[in-house]
């Protein structure tokens, strides 16, 4: 019996490999203005 | 760090620093509680008891369960230790003085007086005042001249209301895609507008300029015309849905938010989502209002217990929506598992004040638009460039690891430390908290990650 699935998710420490490039939008720039938050972001790194 | 919670019949567990997140059974759920303070024979006894009545389960089950558990943290997606903080600071020092983004206050002044507006109707405190097309020039020169090796910047169009200075953000646009042509840098234009001055020739400029446009709406007519009325005290409703409607549509739908407030006044927020539903709007965004804690339009705590409500009925919403082939998108509830954020972004917080900026009308850079008003913020100008170092390397210091409170809390990866302003305004440091946002923060990823979560089990 299978008691816990996992879903896909990018591991974090995979993602210090060539993380960092700075390309991805600024946190508050597209809709809140009011709140701050990075989830919803994507990743722009092109060598990731 | 885990974290877990119960949602809509799942049983969730976030594991913080892998970013790994399991969807497991009640024994599994029960034994991950137990895991990092009881031994493993406890762990099977006290499950072994609590089980073997109500669902049969016996100890071989419990310790095969146990296995998968211990299984998981062995291969680091559960309890993974933080092994970040080293790099709390890198993204900033690797991008050290590098600009990529600007909140352009092409006008401040506004068309309508909303009395929640944090831009004070559009002054910021001070003077009225429409930016020259000179001053913008310039500042797209400085935002290219600092921007180093970014070849995306973003540049948004905010007021005030931008509309009231239509022809420079023309101006401004077109000087701006010729010079992508000589530096190889691709701007990204957002306008933030209340919709008051939208005509067919906005649209049309707008839908071949701008990947994005933020358009204020607060959902239901007697809530958005409580606050957002003109000068005369008229509600704006039904003067900018029909603008909006034909905006979007012609858009195709796609690359605009439709962004509202809630406030005290209206709590169950959810009616407005929906009503912009109703209107034909897909993509949302509906934000809890900043202000001091005695302003009438703040939340209570009373609001606080029935929005963290409101927004699990949001999610459910939107499960059964797609369901029905219905979809819609919420803003906070976007999130990439797959695709998201590098462990540097994740922890080096929002970047104002350093790789993004505010330009007031007359030039002066602020750490962002929240801060602009507020001399003691003044970073500088597009002219001479930052000048007070010493307000900016407060910013540089802003990240995950610096804030007290963040260091116990599940969501700070998913959140990067919060807003600088919010954190300001209530606390006087920007390395402080804004307690309240954090809570409805965490609510909302708990809700985010549900969502994903069913999604997934769907397909």
């Amino acid at each position: 019996m299978e008691h816990i699935k996992t879903l896909e998710t990018r591991n974090l420490c995979e993602s210090a490999k060539n993380g960092g490039c700075g390309e991805c939008q600024t946190s508050c720039q597209s809709a809140c203005k009011t709140s701050c938050g990075i989830a919803n972001q994507k990743c722009e790194n092109e060598n990731k | 760090m885990v974290h877990q919670y119960k949602q809509g019949g799942y049983n969730i567990v976030i594991d913080v620093f892998s970013g790994a997140i399991h969807v497991v059974d009640e024994v599994a759920y029960d034994i991950i509680a137990l895991f990092k303070t009881h031994s493993k024979e406890e762990v099977i006894s006290i499950l072994t008891e609590k089980y073997k009545e109500s669902k049969g389960i016996e100890e071989k089950d419990v310790a095969e369960c146990y296995g998968e558990v211990a299984a998981l943290e062995k291969t680091g997606r559960l309890f993974a230790e933080d092994t970040f903080k080293p790099m709390a600071n890198k993204l900033k020092e690797k991008t050290s003085n590098v600009v990529k983004a600007l909140c352009l206050h092409v006008a401040h002044t506004c068309n309508l007086n909303c009395s929640y507006c944090f831009a004070s109707q559009g002054r910021y405190s001070g003077e009225r005042g429409l930016m020259s097309y000179e001053t913008g020039k310039r500042a797209l020169d400085f935002l290219i001249e600092n921007s180093g090796t970014r070849r995306h910047l973003e540049v948004d169009f905010f007021g005030g209301e931008p509309l009231m200075n239509w022809d420079v953000v023309k101006r401004l646009v077109a000087y701006a895609r010729e010079r992508e042509k000589e530096t190889g840098k691709e701007f990204r234009f957002t306008l933030t507008t209340n919709g008051m001055l939208i005509d067919d020739e906005v649209i049309e400029f707008s839908n071949r300029e701008m990947s994005n446009v933020v358009l204020s709406l607060d959902g239901r007519k007697e809530v958005h015309d409580r606050f957002r009325v003109d000068f005369s005290g008229k509600g704006s409703w039904e003067k900018i849905v029909p603008k909006f409607q034909r905006f979007v549509e012609a858009r195709g739908g796609k690359g605009y938010y439709m962004r509202g407030t809630f406030t005290h006044a209206n709590p169950d927020f959810l009616e407005d989502i929906k009503q912009m539903l109703d209107l034909g709007f897909t993509e949302l965004s509906m934000e809890p209002v900043v202000c001091a804690p005695n302003d009438p339009s703040a939340l209570t705590d009373e609001d606080i217990v029935l929005v963290k409500k409101q927004y699990e009925e949001l999610a459910d919403l939107m499960l059964a929506r797609r369901k029905e082939g219905r979809p819609f998108t919420f803003y906070h509830y976007m999130i990439d598992l797959t695709g998201g954020p590098c462990i540097y972004k994740r922890i080096s917080g929002c970047g104002s004040g350093t790789e993004y900026m505010a330009v007031t009308p007359w030039g002066d850079l602020y750490p962002c638009h929240q801060f602009v008003g507020d001399e003691s913020f003044k970073l500088g100008n597009v002219y001479d460039g930052v000048q007070n170092t010493a307000r900016q390397n407060e910013f540089k210091q802003c990240n995950v690891y610096a804030h007290e409170e963040c260091k116990n809390c599940w969501a700070k990866l998913y959140c990067s430390g919060g807003c600088a302003a919010n954190a300001y305004h209530a606390t006087g440091s920007v390395l402080g908290v804004y307690e309240p946002g954090c809570e409805l923060f965490r609510k909302r990823m708990e809700c985010a990650i549900y969502v994903e979560v069913a999604k997934a089990f769907e397909s």
